[in-house]
């Protein structure tokens, strides 16, 4: 299928264009703290309820109030719902940047704007919107403080007026969005019809419109991060400790309001015990602590507060203690740019802490994963006692997803080899590190066992198999090397990765997480654009299951795509690929702190393959 | 054998005080932790504390080694430096059954764990946090800890130049409810103290000066075994009885203070100074501040709030351990998955 917007690049004049229906990014600029995430729900909503698949990337500053943001909508009959490198319709309400706006589009698009920033002068390839907003907003908003909220209700309805959305559908979702405040949402809606009116009287002159499909029946819209949450709390989580950081703090919030709903006993009581602790080094300490005395416990953090958790990390390595930590990678290093997303936490995940350390990780590329893989990440800890990793991002975590509803888990809870009083009555004693069953995972009892052989001493320091202090060369030999096996079983245990075929493709893609959509749509860029067939692997876990190998030696060139700047995840491979294979791998490694884009790596992909 | 040895002498749960043994110490001989290990047991064993029912936990450090010394029918987690307080948070959490018993140092609390340290406090979680003090690192060989007094000497020589930080004034000012000094060579106090500290619901802060003999012992330091007899400015004489004794003495209301812990054990503090009431936090600050200014090293029990709300009281967690709920508990039905989908549709 053709992906590029035929309407957009081939016209030349306005009123001969070809109208491009349900394919197109709305870009709507305003100031943070404007309410204008309200409209854009709104906005995005209405197109999802019009059967049209659609996805929304807010790109915020990391601030409160008064600085430039940005919300783009993806509206697209195939599915593609990545960002679009191109916007194609700009709506143009923050005087800061407006003139950056609109110097930065493609020819043709589209621009709506509020009146006094006068920018039909700044090009004469563009088609331009002028829209009084002061003087459409005082009628019907009396209340002047409310007014700067409602202005940006108005251009909800000038977009719909233009775009063809049905009236009817934007009242649905100006209703959802003030659920219970009937005053608001009438408000809103006024604001809306008085945008929609006053639309009608502007001349269409740009192809851009929205049609009625079917394609999100059923669906559901939802951010990474409460389907995360979701997936926590149907995992059993039972201590939360976190500290809040952007962009995980509403993964923990949405745990946290789930948890009040859904896990208090009619005894009024928590099943549930939720921390905010003074740093990450105490949520992750309390982790530790609970899973050690056999909680399903997790915390929430992203690229600064993984580089805090470090020592203990190490720790729960090697005493071998479950728990979840969630990484909701931000652009780093250091502060980095705290509202932008990268997949840039891979490597130093990998190892976290020092001596030989390494981690379980996930990959969620989707709501969906997210939620799935929540409750995967419980079960792995406790099966091998460890810490796992769910490396989300920013993109997938705090924007909103199409996605299909979530299954019911089905699969019991497993909760790894736990001796209780009775297997101890009938033991009589056991070794907390010895691998008795040949899968290098030892036994493990909770404090509390009311058993006078249940106890062990947990430590950071070497140990033998009975967890006994020894710094005895050939004890911590042994239980290095068992970590070891411990770590390569799980191979067979984690996430298997998805591979999508094409007929007689030579070359390979892998990719992992939110670069996922991107890729979806890339592979058919190449394939229409420069007759490329590609095959795709999706990694979802590391250690990284047998079927990569498989892949990477089917393949002549395999491209590994991520957002970082030092190719991570082709360095992880590189390291974990039998020699031979190496070569084959090639790097796509891009990051600007921007959700990946199609066009990017098709170029970057097709420049590669034809030199 | 030809005869059956006397059956040793036992506890209200039926064990003996071998029972609640560890592993042969491996600190100094002398060392003041391993006096605060045998009071340890001694309060356990006379308490008649399952042992299965205690966690012993520990940061990194000579003190944080102790809790192998002690009591190996309990689980145990020596954990990371200055971090036992978030370990024993979460641990307590997983099983609000256990009785957690954590033993640190004065570097692992006063200086790399001091913000965990005055967090814990905050919280008033149930557990018992002993600070075996002697002013000094000593498994990295005596350089001085964050409690090191001004002016204190060095065994090399070096001056003590900054002020101490006061770990009972931090703890009373922060919410702990049950907060003592004592010193690892006054077995009476130290043990009456400790089986006061298993009955009190809250956070226990019991600051124990507990003399380096190998980098800290010597003329010049005040933390030597010599400095803390002569400064010890005892603020009561401290009798304990435990709710399952059931004995009744009279008491002289005027010179003796009691406080009724939790379980109702009586907690008689007969008061060597007149004035003084442990139940007066800002008295009890300024007691401290008074000691430091005349040298004297005040022990006792310096401050106890019997009311206050525990930390698991405000998260209001169900009484049966979260660690062993089953999943008909912890996982919502279908119907609660659909109505979450519905929403977002």
């Amino acid at each position: 299928m053709a992906t590029t917007d035929v309407g957009l690049h081939e016209s030349a004049g306005r009123a001969a264009r070809v109208p491009v229906v349900n394919n197109m990014s709305i870009q709507v600029a305003t100031v943070n703290g404007s309410g204008s995430q309200s409209s854009n729900t709104v906005l995005l909503r209405s197109i999802f309820q019009m059967g049209v698949p659609v996805s929304g990337k807010n790109l915020f500053p990391s601030n409160i109030a008064g600085l430039p943001t940005w919300y783009t909508i993806r509206a697209n009959k195939d599915g593609y719902v990545a960002r679009k490198k191109e916007i194609d319709f700009l709506v143009a309400m923050n005087a800061e940047t407006a003139r950056d706006d609109v110097m930065s589009l493609a020819p043709e698009a589209a621009v709506l704007y509020d009146e006094p920033l006068k920018l039909s002068s700044l090009r004469d390839d563009l088609v331009f919107y002028t829209v009084p907003f002061d003087k459409l907003v005082a009628p019907v908003c009396p209340e002047a403080k409310l007014r700067k909220l409602v202005k940006n209700m108005i251009y909800v309805g000038v977009v719909a007026k233009l775009l063809d959305l049905e009236m009817a559908e934007l009242e649905i979702a100006i209703r959802r969005q003030f659920a219970k405040k009937v005053k608001a949402a009438n408000l809103n809606f006024a604001a809306v019809q008085a945008g929609f009116d006053y639309a009608a009287t502007l001349t269409k002159n740009d192809p851009y419109r929205i049609e009625r499909m079917d394609k999100t029946q059923g669906k559901i819209i939802v951010d990474g991060n409460a389907a995360s949450a979701l997936g926590c709390v149907f995992a059993g989580v039972t201590v939360l400790s976190w500290y809040p950081i952007t962009p995980s703090s509403s993964l923990a919030e949405s745990t946290i309001e789930y948890l009040k709903r859904f896990r208090v006993g009619p005894d009024g009581k928590a099943t549930f015990a939720v921390v905010q602790a003074e740093d990450e080094l105490a949520a992750i300490g309390m982790v530790v602590g609970a899973g050690w005395a056999g909680a399903r416990a997790m915390t929430t953090t992203s690229g600064p507060g993984i580089s805090l958790m470090s020592e203990f990390a190490g720790l729960s390595y090697y005493a071998e203690i479950p728990a979840v930590v969630w990484d909701i990678q931000r652009v780093g290093p250091s502060t980095g740019l705290p509202t932008r997303t990268s997949q840039a936490d891979i490597l130093s995940t990998a190892f976290l802490s020092h001596g030989d350390t390494k981690h379980i990780m996930l990959f969620p590329s989707s709501p969906h994963e997210c939620f799935e893989m929540a409750i995967a990440a419980f079960n792995l800890a406790e099966k091998f006692q460890t810490l796992v990793f769910v490396m989300s991002d920013l993109d997938l975590g705090m924007n909103n997803w199409m996605s299909d509803p979530f299954p019911y888990p089905e699969k019991p809870i497993e909760r790894g080899k736990v001796l209780t009083k009775d297997d101890l009555d009938k033991l009589g004693s056991f070794s907390r590190y010895k691998d008795m069953d040949g899968d290098a995972i030892g036994y493990r009892t909770l404090p509390g066992t009311q058993h006078p052989a249940a106890a062990y001493f947990t430590r950071g320091s070497g140990h033998n198999a009975d967890a006994q202090y020894s710094e005895k060369p050939e004890d911590y030999e042994a239980n290095m090397e068992r970590l070891q096996r411990k770590f390569e079983h799980a191979r067979s245990f984690v996430p298997a990765p998805i591979v999508h075929t094409a007929a007689n493709a030579e070359i390979g893609i892998i990719a992992f997480g939110s670069s996922h959509w991107a890729i979806t749509e890339s592979r058919d860029q190449l394939r229409d654009e420069h007759k490329l067939a590609t095959d795709y692997l999706r990694i979802r876990a590391f250690p990284f299951a047998p079927e990569v190998t498989d892949f990477v030696r089917s393949h002549k060139r395999v491209y590994v795509v991520e957002q970082n700047r030092d190719a991570q995840m082709f360095s992880l491979l590189k390291l974990d690929l039998d020699g031979d294979l190496v070569p084959r791998l090639r790097s796509v490694a891009r990051l600007d702190g921007l959700p990946l884009d199609a066009r990017s790596v098709t170029d970057e992909i097709a420049a590669m393959e034809e030199k | 054998m030809a005869t059956t040895p006397a059956a040793p002498k036992t506890n209200r749960v039926g064990l003996a005080v071998l029972d609640y043994r560890g592993g042969k110490t491996t600190l100094c001989a002398g060392c003041g932790h391993n006096a605060i290990s045998e009071r340890i047991i001694d309060a356990l064993y006379e308490m008649g504390v399952q042992p299965e029912r205690v966690a012993k936990l520990s940061g990194i450090g000579c003190s944080s080694k102790s809790p192998a010394y002690f009591l190996s029918r309990a689980h145990s987690f020596n954990s990371v430096h200055g971090r036992m307080p978030s370990v024993a948070t979460g641990a307590v959490l997983a099983n609000r059954g256990l009785m957690a018993l954590g033993v640190s140092g004065d570097g692992d609390t006063a200086s790399i764990g001091i913000g965990q340290f005055i967090h814990l406090m905050r919280r008033n979680l149930p557990i018992i946090y002993i600070i075996e003090d002697n002013g000094v690192y000593g498994l990295t060989k005596g350089q001085f800890s964050a409690t090191a007094d001004l002016g204190s000497k060095l065994k090399t020589g070096v001056i003590n130049e900054l002020p101490p930080i006061d770990t009972c004034e931090l703890a009373i000012s922060l919410g702990a409810t049950f907060v003592g000094r004592s010193f690892s060579g006054d077995k009476r106090q130290l043990h009456a103290m400790l089986k006061a500290a298993i009955s009190h619901k809250g956070t226990v802060l019991l600051d124990v000066i507990s003399p380096c003999v190998t980098f800290n012992d010597h003329e010049g330091s005040t933390k030597s075994y010599k400095y803390a007899k002569d400064h010890d400015e005892p603020l009561q004489e401290i009798n304990f009885i435990p709710a399952f004794e059931d004995i009744a003495v009279e008491y002289d209301p005027g010179t003796t203070v009691e406080v009724t812990m939790h379980d109702g054990s009586r907690l008689r503090l007969r008061k060597l100074e007149e004035d003084y009431d442990p139940t007066n936090k800002i008295q009890a600050i300024t007691r401290l501040n008074e000691a430091k200014e005349k040298e004297e090293m005040l022990t006792g029990v310096l401050y106890v709030n019997t009311q206050a709300p525990t930390f698991l009281d405000m998260l209001n967690i169900t009484d049966e351990p979260l660690a062993t709920l089953p999943v008909s508990v912890v996982r919502p039905g279908r119907e609660v998955l659909e109505q979450v989908m519905e929403e977002l549709r």
